[in-house]
């Protein structure tokens, strides 16, 4: 089970899922804060409305969603 | 009849009525409404369409000739003293120009702006390399050096354009035919005016064909948000080879920080092509030529591209004032890639000229009259 760290914390993630599968396996349901304050989490788990871009391993605006965790990787949300 | 077709024949007391509310247009409108005319705008599509919504919104200073300078920066100056009014939507932001050479040539250039510039009273800073480096660390290293222009500054035109027509009347429709005292609407509605301001960019040849203004292509890419990736509009010294160039398709590094964080990338400048669309190949060749000069760019996130068209004209300077022949019609278009820059100094000329005003800059050089005979 890969380990990732989602805003320096460690978190266990499945197998070949989603970074969106393993913050929300997590309990981390805020994705990310838009420009007005609020909070945003996946909508349509398929890389077209935007809403999961966290930033991983310090690229901003990565589709949570659409990336495969990795061991060691970094999220930050 | 439609409502908006009686409110036109209804009303023929408007001293003038200008064609076109882009930057332009809205600008000529607010001075001439500011200096106590009765007056309308007449507008097919929205306010701040066209180029003026297609185009990067950079209130630039540019010495291409003295005649470019002193139209930039008179209307820089107007740009300045209009800002503190600017509703925030309009995102105006003082955050600079750098100008970047690529080589020892280029840095000659930058030498003789910092002269030009300097001796005219505008602020100026020479940068080396190391200094390009720190005043924008995304930029590639090797880089021979840089001028900054510290008041230049960027802003969301098609907001710009709002603001200035506030309380100016809009009438909808399409003109078709200039006539001796006013024009005549695609639904056969003739409409009489004091004088017609013609600010319609790019489409001024269907109104008064014999003016040499030509379409000049442009694509433009937004990425998403990266705020602090970058701090000045950053512009090669190349494109104004780019810029130059009548007869080929070329692409130039010009990258803007918008207040959103997001960037502007372009630039793109084609002749000849009528299509509006984006095209894949043009666009390939202005993102490579940016990623030259920025490589990190290639790892951002772009959320939408397109293009648009330049009123260009065979000087490189805009058409300001009466149309030859035609005492009643006024010209404001062939601005180029610098509408947004020179709007407001090009709302004092007509207004100027139309109200027998002494103007700020002699008006010669952009008059509709002159010599486009590169030989004369």
């Amino acid at each position: 089970m890969p380990e990732i760290r989602v805003d320096g914390m460690a978190v266990n993630a499945a197998e070949g899922v989603t970074v969106a599968i393993a913050l929300l396996s997590a309990g981390r349901n805020r994705f990310r804060t838009s420009l007005s304050g609020e909070p945003r989490a996946p909508l349509c788990g398929m890389g077209v409305c935007m809403e999961c871009r966290v930033t991983v391993d310090g690229q901003p605006h990565a589709l949570a969603c659409q990336v495969v965790v990795r061991e060691g990787m970094e999220v930050a949300t | 009849m439609c409502n908006n077709d009686r409110l036109f024949a209804a009303i023929s007391s408007f001293d003038v009525i200008i064609v076109g509310s882009g930057i332009v247009g809205s600008a000529c409108a607010r001075e001439l409404a500011d200096a106590g005319l009765n007056v309308a705008v007449c507008e097919e599509s929205v306010v701040g369409g066209g180029a003026t919504a297609a185009g990067m919104g950079h209130v630039a200073v540019m010495d291409d000739s003295d005649a470019q300078f002193a139209l930039t920066n008179y209307s820089q100056r107007l740009w300045w003293e209009l800002a503190p009014n600017l509703p925030a939507d309009a995102e105006f932001s003082g955050s600079g120009s750098l100008w970047v050479a690529a080589d020892d040539e280029e840095m000659a250039e930058v030498h003789r702006k910092s002269t030009y510039y300097s001796a005219r009273g505008v602020a100026v800073d020479v940068l080396d390399s190391g200094g390009v480096a720190k005043a924008e660390p995304n930029l590639r290293r090797g880089l021979a050096g840089g001028l900054r222009l510290p008041a230049d500054a960027v802003c969301y035109a098609p907001a710009a354009a709002l603001f200035l027509m506030r309380g100016i009347p809009l009438l909808r429709g399409t003109v078709t035919t200039l006539t001796p005292t006013g024009f005549e609407l695609s639904t056969g509605v003739k409409v009489s005016t004091g004088a017609v301001v013609l600010a319609t960019g790019v489409a001024a040849y269907r109104l008064a064909p014999e003016l040499p203004v030509y379409p000049r292509k442009g694509h433009l890419l937004i990425t998403d948000r990266y705020p602090g990736y970058l701090n000045h509009q950053v512009i090669e010294l190349g494109y104004l080879k780019s810029a130059h160039s009548h007869d080929a398709d070329s692409v130039a590094f010009n990258v803007q920080p918008r207040v959103t964080g997001q960037l502007l990338i372009g630039s793109s400048r084609q002749l000849g092509v009528a299509d509006p669309a984006v095209e894949n190949a043009m666009l390939r060749r202005m993102l490579a030529r940016a990623v030259e000069y920025m490589p990190g760019l290639e790892t951002l996130r772009g959320i939408r591209a397109w293009a648009g068209f330049r009123a260009a004209t065979p000087d490189n300077l805009p058409l300001i004032g009466r149309r030859p022949g035609h005492p009643n019609t006024f010209i404001a278009s062939g601005h180029e890639g610098l509408g947004i820059s020179t709007s407001l100094a090009t709302a004092k000329l007509i207004a100027d000229e139309l109200l027998n005003r002494t103007s700020a800059i002699p008006r010669g050089p952009y008059d509709p009259a002159r010599s486009f005979d590169p030989h004369a």
